[in-house]
């Protein structure tokens, strides 16, 4: 092939598209990483890094973040693959009106959705009609904002959780292998845990890390129901730091990159669609 | 009675069925129909309890809530649309356009990322950016000569926030598209060769209509994704640009209209237009299913 015809060949507008969209995604990280690195003058350190790191505040906040995050991973599976299993078993005919709901979500975004948490649950719920009281308002104890905030993150979750884990059992055949281990004598909890589970544990990881990544760093529920986590932390850092909001920004940053990579690996290739914002 | 008898068992073990699914639909209930029902209610509610128009009126008179509602779809827009032109030709050119495999498979991971990059940690990275002495503005000042602040630019104003609403968005665009456009079959393109187009003439009468109910889906699903965001914006304008999730959260911190029930009714027409661009996107899905499997 000689010169002219390979040039002919090289896909320069691809290449172009291409090189503008690294750009657009390197620029803000790069200076942001620049930026963090210069706290002090005229040298490059990790000093903003060190100090944002030994901030008890940080330690504790992000702790918080983490708890919550597995804690909304955790009831999400409880939650998500009975209800998807049993589906796919037992109630097709619930399929369209369970995948309805995990869509809503996508209709109310997290401003509307911590609006409405706190309408219904910081006046104690009563039976209707009567003066029976059936909850008391959840916003005036902490169990009671860590029921409200974790219910919230699950929601939030709730799309990808189920499209994760619903894609799992489509790709395992869900009816044999619940025939196979019944003949064998298992019970639903042994079926559910010890075959299903195994067996999903790609599309689980995958919807795990992305409620991670998504509950992590989120402001508006945190903030609006008065949780100490890490989004809020780090707003507030910004209203009056410089150089430590900027390492923290990137270390979430670095934080989303090693959850995606890892979704990447276990999926090969399969990646998500999503957005917290 | 034994002719009755057959149906009886097999609609009990139907029902029976359905206690599998109680908890998923008791969480459902608890954690997103009553507070969205809650809102509901609220909208049509006046302070004393009875049913009322004014609140749904009000949105469509109050000056300020109209501009709030008109600067969130104008950002939306913008986005969905600059986010979305731009994310297809990144996804053409790692499918249809002939960049190498690996090059696809670094995009789309970082689309994953950059999509789920957002709130606060994006502000701040914008202001490192394009701040009065972000990295950009410096460079430009040190090395152009040209200082954009004088110029007019500013990062806590529409087209700030449009830029940075754009780092989350095309890649979000990416990551839809690029399965539709791996759906254009080789055949097409080899048959419409055959018969004599050109390329121009295979992507504007074969390869974009084909794709163009996918395009406008996707772009649909950007412009609600823009239109929900809250933190982002928060962050970096600190609330000085009033789109209307700034609005409804300044209403959740403190009743600042002096009508509660006000804010409900602006959360619901927010959830009104996230419908509507939902339906729109589903329908738009289903007429695209039907060439792209």
């Amino acid at each position: 092939m000689n010169l002219a015809s390979r040039l002919r060949r090289f896909p320069f507008w691809s290449y172009l598209w291409f090189a503008l969209g690294v750009l657009y995604f390197v620029t803000p990280l790069f200076a942001t990483l620049e930026f963090s690195l210069s706290m002090q003058r005229d040298t490059l350190s990790f000093k903003a890094y060190e100090r944002a790191f030994s901030d008890p505040k940080f330690a504790q906040t992000f702790g918080y973040s983490v708890f919550l995050a597995v804690m909304t991973i955790l009831f999400s599976v409880v939650l998500i693959v009975p209800t998807a299993y049993w589906i796919r078993l037992r109630l097709p005919e619930a399929r369209r009106i369970v995948e309805f709901i995990t869509l809503l979500p996508f209709v109310i975004p997290a401003i509307i959705l911590v609006f409405g948490l706190i309408r219904v649950y910081s006046s104690p719920l009563n039976v209707p009609f009567t003066q029976i009281t059936l909850i008391e308002p959840l916003t005036n104890f902490k169990f009671g904002t860590n029921v409200l905030i974790i219910g919230g993150y699950m929601v939030l979750g709730l799309p990808y959780m189920y499209r994760s884990v619903d894609t799992g059992m489509r790709t395992v055949d869900v009816r044999t292998l619940t025939e196979a281990a019944q003949s064998l004598g298992a019970n639903w909890y042994v079926i559910i845990v010890r075959v299903i589970l195994p067996n999903i544990r790609a599309a689980l990881l995958s919807g795990a890390l992305l409620t991670f990544a998504i509950v992590v760093g989120e402001v508006v529920l945190a903030s609006f129901l008065g949780v100490q986590a890490f989004g809020p932390y780090l707003f507030l850092l910004g209203q009056h730091r410089a150089y430590e909001p900027a390492a923290l920004s990137f270390t979430t940053f670095l934080l989303t990159w090693a959850a995606m990579g890892i979704i990447q690996l276990v999926t090969g290739g399969q990646g998500q669609v999503s957005g917290a914002h | 009675m034994n002719q009755t008898a057959p149906p009886k068992p097999a609609i009990r073990y139907n029902l029976k069925n359905w206690i599998g699914v109680i908890p998923f639909f008791l969480f459902a209930v608890f954690f997103i129909f009553l507070p969205s029902v809650r809102l509901f209610v609220g909208a049509f509610t006046d302070p004393q309890g009875n049913f009322t128009l004014a609140n749904v009126f009000d949105l469509f008179t109050q000056r300020y809530i109209l501009n709030s509602y008109w600067l969130s779809i104008q950002i939306s827009a913008i986005t969905a649309l600059g986010g979305g032109i731009f994310g297809f030709l990144l996804a053409y050119s790692v499918t249809a356009g002939g960049l190498p495999k690996s090059l696809r498979s670094a995009l789309i991971t970082f689309s994953g990322v950059a999509s789920n990059f957002a709130g606060v940690p994006l502000a701040f990275a914008f202001v490192a950016t394009l701040g009065r002495t972000g990295f950009i503005t410096t460079v430009l000042k040190d090395v152009f000569g040209l200082n954009i602040y004088d110029a007019g630019f500013n990062l806590y104003s529409f087209l700030g926030l449009s830029l940075t609403y754009m780092y989350f968005q095309f890649p979000l665009m990416v990551l839809v598209m690029a399965p539709a456009l791996d759906g254009l079959k080789r055949e097409w393109r080899e048959a419409a060769e055959n018969l004599g187009a050109n390329s121009t003439q295979y992507w504007l009468r074969i390869a974009l209509p084909i794709l163009l109910p996918s395009i406008l889906g996707a772009m649909i699903l950007l412009f609600g994704n823009a239109f929900g965001a809250y933190a982002t914006a928060y962050a970096l304008t600190g609330g000085r640009l009033p789109i209307i999730t700034i609005q409804i959260g300044a209403q959740v911190r403190g009743d600042v209209l002096h009508n509660p029930n006000l804010g409900n009714a602006m959360a619901l027409g927010m959830v009104f237009i996230m419908a509507i661009s939902l339906a729109g996107y589903s329908w738009l899905q289903g007429k695209t299913e039907r060439w792209l499997r």
